[in-house]
């Protein structure tokens, strides 16, 4: 493993593990010593209830918020040491779209395209589109785009750079049928790519038969860690029904 | 609390008990008469004001780029002191000022910049009230700019007043600085440092109680 | 790199901001709207106290300025684009100079609106020292929104914005509000004393000069976390 360590290009890795991370706001427990670790070419997706600790754990991923307790390696590297060159491996699909609404989708990729120091902008733009579907709409305002159009463009916006490491938080809300499917067709080709791809959701019809591993979070602990999980959906309704009332994470008193 | 606390809060309860008798009988001063003395309180006052704010900037400096807690803490203690200090010199100046120009307020440089200055440090504190959380490391901004600002505030208020002389003529100020003053100034950092302590300590209690709900959490 | 990252982050504003221009529009007519309230306060039988004009140009300036401020990051707010520019792997001080630089143009554009109306309501020469009061005018709104910049930032995470982003930003831009007035006082004056508005001109200049430099040092360390 020789990671590149050039600025341009963003640090290299195999793998995201999360070591004990913790994170308080004030007296609240945001995160509690949760560890796991993500491969390249596999899907990891972190289950839980809303209030679960989902977002705050994409979050200190993304190196936008930093960890009260434990840390986040990223192979050989951690976020305090390594700044814009990190940030550079990393793309992040936020609750928020992240888009500029007065901005054409264009400008908008072609933009975020720039900041990232993409080599040739326009055209990671006009691939970028093209892998949205959306070239006949490209130079219409975001604000004049539905949800599920909005949501095509804000991923590729996040994957313009093309991240080692792809973080998605409740990438499916608000999407019809055909757009969902859209996701789930381009998660896949991303793991075939051999990107890390983290992914928050409490929508189990559709993490079905797509994750590698699943973590399931309650009240910011991490209640299970399952590899290959087969049917995510009643094994979540198991977990949660179990862990119901009780506090700590397994093996923790 | 350290062992030195009580007996240091008695003393100073003694010294400002104290203070009034010392203060009766400093000699009597003769252009400005009785007036004069509240400067035993006042200059104090305004000492204190000023090293609280010193205080108050460092500490946000050193907290901004270390991070280290316990520099937030005590800013904020010294933005309080800062605030209540500040007031009290505010409203012993204007009192000395309406005898001795027969004005309120005047825009002297001196108290035009101590309130520019109170006023950051009110803005500070409003920013952590209701700032929500992470307001600590902006108010550790605002305090940095806020020094950097005090000879900007400084030079421009001078000038400003210069160019409109004002038709009060400011009498030179004979300052006897006798032991009264000496006293009164000892007593006011005696009770600066017991306010800081005890207001610093009362953040740490107050960190160590989140502490307590967050492993209760465990 | 650098250069680079400024000039996409202010090509993204003025790109908007042309496509919308609620900032503008919203801005000159709310700095028009208060010099139209300041005269109406403080105009005596047509005619303006001493040194009026400089002050009411002021007061617009921050008012409108604060106004500006405030909108041009509640739309960084809007869709959380502030974090998508934070987790680029640029510099962040550039994209502080990229913001502030927009901010500039906006309030560039309402002086221009502003300077030639106070002169119509004032009956002031405003274009006797045409190049002295635009450096006054430039050195005066590069402090405030520099100031303004790093707190409108740093504030778009915390509660009551709103409120704070005067609260905080007048008491700290006082010496660009005493220097701006007084220099521009000065230049309206028929007479006009030059060694007192190279004297207030220095002096905004200082001030420019510190505070950049003290917001793009604290930038990074402000916008993290």
């Amino acid at each position: 493993m020789s990671p590149s360590t050039s600025l341009r290009a963003g640090l290299d890795f195999d793998a995201v593990s999360a070591e004990d991370v913790s994170r308080v706001f004030g007296r609240r427990r945001a995160l509690s010593k949760i560890s796991f670790r993500a491969r390249r070419g596999a899907i990891l997706g972190l289950l839980g209830p809303n209030g679960a600790g989902k977002s705050t754990m994409i979050a200190v991923l993304a190196t936008l918020l930093r960890p009260s307790g434990g840390r986040i390696r990223y192979g050989a590297y951690e976020a305090a040491a390594s700044g814009p060159a990190l940030r550079a491996a990393i793309g992040l699909l936020g609750h928020d779209l992240f888009l500029y609404p007065e901005l054409t989708a264009r400008e908008n990729l072609v933009f975020f395209a720039g900041m990232h120091a993409v080599a040739d902008p326009d055209s990671a733009a006009a691939d970028a589109l093209r892998q949205a579907g959306l070239e006949s709409r490209a130079d219409d305002p975001v604000s004049s785009f539905s949800r599920g159009m909005r949501q095509r463009v804000a991923l590729e916006r996040a994957l313009i750079h093309e991240p080692r490491l792809v973080l998605l938080d409740e990438p499916f809300t608000g999407l019809d049928d055909a757009s969902a499917a859209a996701l789930l067709g381009r998660l896949q080709a991303l793991r075939a790519s051999g990107a890390i791809v983290v992914l928050a959701t409490h929508d189990l019809d559709l993490a079905e038969g797509l994750l590698d591993h699943a973590v399931f979070l309650r009240d910011g602990r991490m209640v299970e860690a399952v590899d290959h999980p087969e049917r995510v959906r009643s094994m979540y309704r198991e977990i949660m029904n179990r862990r119901a009332g009780l506090y700590g994470p397994p093996g923790a008193a | 609390m350290p062992k030195w606390f009580m007996p240091a809060a008695a003393t100073c309860g003694l010294m400002f008990a104290a203070s009034p008798f010392l203060i009766a009988n400093a000699p009597y001063e003769s252009t400005m008469g009785l007036v004069q003395k509240i400067f035993y309180y006042h200059m104090p006052s305004a000492g204190m004001f000023l090293i609280a704010a010193v205080v108050c900037g460092v500490a946000s400096v050193r907290y901004l780029f270390g991070g280290d807690p316990r520099q937030d803490r005590l800013a904020w203690a010294a933005a309080e002191l800062t605030v209540l200090f500040g007031a009290l010199a505010l409203v012993t100046g204007p009192l000395w000022a309406r005898k001795a120009w027969g004005v309120w307020w005047q825009w002297d440089v001196r108290l035009t910049s101590s309130l520019m200055g109170w006023m950051v440090a009110v803005a500070y504190l409003l920013l952590r009230r209701y700032g929500g959380p992470g307001s600590d490391k902006l108010a550790a901004g605002l305090a940095l700019f806020g020094m950097a600002n005090v000879p900007f505030i400084y030079i421009s208020v001078n000038y400003w007043r210069t160019i409109h002389p004002t038709t009060t003529v400011v009498p030179t100020l004979p300052v006897s600085m006798g032991v009264p003053f000496w006293f009164c100034f000892a007593a006011f950092l005696l009770l600066f440092v017991l306010l800081l302590r005890l207001r610093v300590r009362l953040e740490e209690q107050r960190a160590r109680v989140d502490a307590l709900y967050l492993s209760l959490d465990q | 790199m650098f250069a680079r990252i400024v000039w996409l982050v202010l090509r993204k504003d003025l790109t908007v901001e042309v496509r919308s221009l609620e900032i503008a529009y919203t801005t000159v007519f709310f700095a028009v709207s208060c010099v139209l309230v300041f005269a109406f306060a403080l105009v005596r039988e047509g005619q303006a106290p001493e040194d009026g004009a400089a002050g009411i140009l002021w007061i617009s300036i921050a008012f409108a300025g604060t106004l500006a401020l405030g909108r041009a990051f509640e739309r960084e707010r809007q869709s959380e684009t502030l974090r998508a520019l934070l987790l680029a792997p640029a510099p962040r001080p550039a994209i502080y100079v990229g913001k502030l630089l927009g901010i500039l143009a906006l309030l560039v554009a309402a002086e221009a609106v502003l300077l030639p109306l106070v002169a119509l309501l004032f009956q002031e020469d405003v274009f006797a020292h045409p190049v002295w009061l635009a450096a006054v005018l430039l050195t005066g709104t590069v402090g405030f929104a520099a100031v303004g910049t790093l707190f409108a930032a740093m504030l778009v995470r915390a509660r009551s914005r709103d409120v704070l982003l005067p609260v905080l930003l007048y008491p700290i831009t006082v010496p660009v509000i005493i220097a701006g007035v007084r220099a521009t006082a000065v230049l309206l004056q028929p007479e006009v004393e030059m060694a007192l508005v190279r004297f207030w001109l220095a002096l905004l200049v200082a001030f420019d000069v510190v505070f950049v430099t003290l917001a793009l040092w604290t930038f990074e360390p402000l916008m993290t976390d």
